[in-house]
């Protein structure tokens, strides 16, 4: 259809073709310019929004108080909860975070993350045979939270801590994964 | 009145070209053969689609996709919502019937040959639709916001975070934000209702679109081979010769079926109502044994029953290579024979992967590999394995729940299936190798020898020497003398003297 409409043209009038075909195709390529960088303006904030969760500077972890070191027991593990340092206001209960707590003799802490490194099921603690097991496909882990039986890669995450002014800190903010434990 | 109707209908017609459409559509001739009962999954699936559309607009118009307020919205539809309950039921069905049908079509198709020259882009379409309603069957169970749903994305969060190097950044794309909070509700929710059905809707018209222009596969005739230089030809020359308007010459059969399914939806939404939500979605709730839809069950099964050692392997890579061979399907097998009767390998394949998920699917119904976690406080241990022992024994009995042993191990039928059952363990393991086994644990069993003071072991070990059928005799050394084995042999204990006279 065009090829004819030009041999037509050409036929007609081959001394206009010249002057106006290098004109069509000169505004066929102004218009895919035009949009292409029109298409860049929209694409670099679009672009931005969406991979901004990439972002992954670690910046999302702080100290947070788990309470009174006297709600610990010596030679106790015991769940406690945090409300997690970055949030939005209507994350709801997701944002409170569980961890186990183990007290040994003295003032010697471990904290545990809640989620297996298998798959990242609630493990839970026994008390009666010093062992956390994992819900999922049966994990298990000592007291000390090292790889006692099934299928996960490593012991349980460890978070950090410390004692300040008569109080457990923990160092969290983010879901453990094998990659990058708490 | 009526003339004045028809003048309306002919002027809108004339505009909007609606009987020319309908005529190279609906109308369009097919195969006489392809009026098949054989050839009614496909617009059964696009059935469900539709049902899937209407009813979660329907709970769109009422649900809050936040974390703090989902939960509370699905209880609010389940118990305050007018029919909310069964729209609710009718989308869940929906999505269950959708997903069996669409493999019932997937099979079917595969069968009859139909990827074969030249209808490979209709295959290819048709695996992209497969993907993206396994993905709404998942994201859908994410927006059920309960305890399912926030562990089954901590699942996922785990075997992203595997990924090598990249895993931190992609879990965290994944939850938006570090932990599984408000913003990774809202991008599953934008996934369900925006981007995965947008695409489906696009999809399913080059799927329809390719069955207009390279056809409905005919029937495949046992020895009729499909060869590029005259499949073309032969197969218009048939449309030509023997072909049917698909409306309303083929349609009768698609029409039945899916009248049917919708009923079967209705019916199924009304008998057994909707899905959950069982459990808030609080992590710290952790009273729970996540458990993933009836049609991941076999993933589950998978995950849980592979050795250790290849797990990151297969979970990175085995997705990639299913549905690389899915979509290698219609170049790995282009032209040739059609018909299942004379392709055994198609047949077997499909028959060998069916029974395969289905066979992990039933695991998965009742997981065995999973520990129960409560079996030590709601399981008693049966009578028949108290009386006649000794206190000794009946001690170690004591022990083997208090440990929470049968957690994993069960026994006369009560308890966890992780581990060994222990009816008869005395026939298998003398009470030295029990004593061993007991203290130092082994690859799927913990070693409880820190936790066992000695006489707990020697009660424990006691009492399970007595499980054993009376009929059996219990394990022995042979290293020992076989005095000493004589001696042994001999009932020697209250419990064996029990079980002597049973």
């Amino acid at each position: 259809m065009a090829v004819k409409e030009l041999e037509v043209i050409s036929e007609k009038a081959p001394e206009r073709l010249h002057i106006e075909m290098p004109r069509r195709a000169f505004l066929l390529k102004l218009g895919f310019l035009l949009n292409g960088v029109a298409a860049t303006m929209v694409s670099v904030p679009l672009l931005g929004y969406l991979l901004s969760a990439f972002r992954n500077d670690g910046g999302f972890t702080s100290w947070i108080t788990l309470g009174s070191l006297n709600s610990f027991p010596e030679n106790q593990t015991r769940m406690a909860k945090f409300r997690n340092p970055y949030t939005r206001p209507w994350d709801g209960q997701t944002a409170d975070i569980p961890c186990w707590v183990r007290r040994m003799e003295g003032g010697n802490f471990q904290i545990f993350a809640i989620n297996c490194t298998h798959l990242g099921c609630p493990v839970r603690w026994f008390q009666e045979s010093h062992l956390f097991m994992c819900p999922c496909h049966g994990g298990a882990f000592y007291e000390d939270g090292s790889h006692a039986s099934g299928p996960p890669p490593r012991g349980l995450y460890e978070y950090k801590c410390k004692i300040e002014d008569g109080q457990l800190w923990i160092h969290g903010g983010q879901l453990p994964t094998l990659n990058q434990p708490a | 009145m009526i003339e004045r109707l028809r003048k309306i209908a002919i002027w809108i017609d004339d505009r909007v070209y609606v009987s020319k459409i309908f005529a190279a559509t609906a109308g369009h001739h097919v195969p006489r053969t392809s009026g098949s009962w054989f050839y009614v999954f496909g617009s059964g699936t696009l059935l469900c689609f539709m049902v899937q559309i209407v009813t979660g607009i329907c709970l769109a118009l009422v649900y809050v996709p936040s974390s703090g307020q989902a939960y509370t919205s699905l209880e609010y539809l389940n118990y305050q919502q007018q029919f909310g309950w069964f729209l609710r039921a009718m989308h869940n069905w929906g999505s269950n019937f959708m997903v069996a049908i669409m493999l019932a079509h997937l099979a079917q198709v595969f069968l009859f040959g139909a990827f074969k020259y030249p209808r490979e882009m209709t295959w290819i379409s048709g695996v992209v639709l497969l993907l993206c309603t396994l993905g709404m069957a998942f994201t859908g169970q994410v927006l059920r916001f309960d305890q399912d749903a926030y562990w089954g994305l901590g699942i996922g969060a785990a075997m992203a975070g595997r990924v090598p190097v990249m895993g931190p950044a992609i879990v965290h794309m994944m939850l938006g934000g570090p932990i599984i909070a408000g913003e990774t509700l809202s991008r599953f929710f934008t996934l369900h209702v925006f981007v995965i059905p947008g695409s489906i809707l696009a999809i399913v018209s080059l799927h329809l679109r390719l069955v207009l222009t390279k056809g409905i596969n005919e029937y495949p005739v046992p020895g009729k081979l499909v060869k590029k230089e005259t499949y073309t030809e032969e197969y218009e020359a048939e449309i030509k010769q023997s072909g049917v308007p698909f409306f309303p010459k083929a349609i009768s059969k698609d029409l039945i079926f899916s009248g049917l399914v919708l009923m079967g939806i209705v019916f199924c939404a009304a008998y057994f109502g909707p899905a959950g939500p069982h459990g808030i979605p609080d992590p710290t709730q952790i009273n729970t044994a996540p458990k993933p839809d009836f049609f991941f069950l076999w993933l589950y099964g998978v995950l849980s029953l592979m050795p250790d050692y290849m797990e990151t392997v297969v979970m990175l890579t085995a997705p990639f290579i299913v549905i690389g061979i899915l979509f290698a399907v219609p170049f790995i097998s282009n032209t040739g024979e059609k018909s299942p009767r004379r392709r055994p390998v198609a047949v077997l394949s499909v028959l060998f992967i069916f029974i395969v998920l289905g066979a992990f699917n039933y695991l998965g119904t009742y997981a065995p590999w999973s520990p129960k976690m409560e079996a030590w406080t709601s399981a008693a241990t049966p009578t028949n394995y108290l009386e006649g022992r000794s206190p000794l024994e009946r001690q170690g009995a004591l022990v083997f729940h208090n440990k929470q042993c049968i957690n994993c191990h069960s026994i006369g039928g009560e308890g966890g299936l992780r581990g060994p059952v222990l009816d008869s363990v005395a026939t298998r393991l003398t009470g030295d190798q029990l004593v061993r086994q007991v203290i130092q644990g082994s690859g799927n069993m913990p070693a409880y020898g820190k936790n066992l003071s000695p006489p707990e072991v020697a009660a424990l070990v006691a009492f399970m020497s007595t499980l054993h059928k009376p009929t059996e005799a219990p394990a022995r050394d042979s290293t020992r003398s076989a005095q000493a084995a004589s001696e042994i042999k001999q009932p020697n204990t209250t419990a064996e003297m029990a079980n002597a006279k049973r």
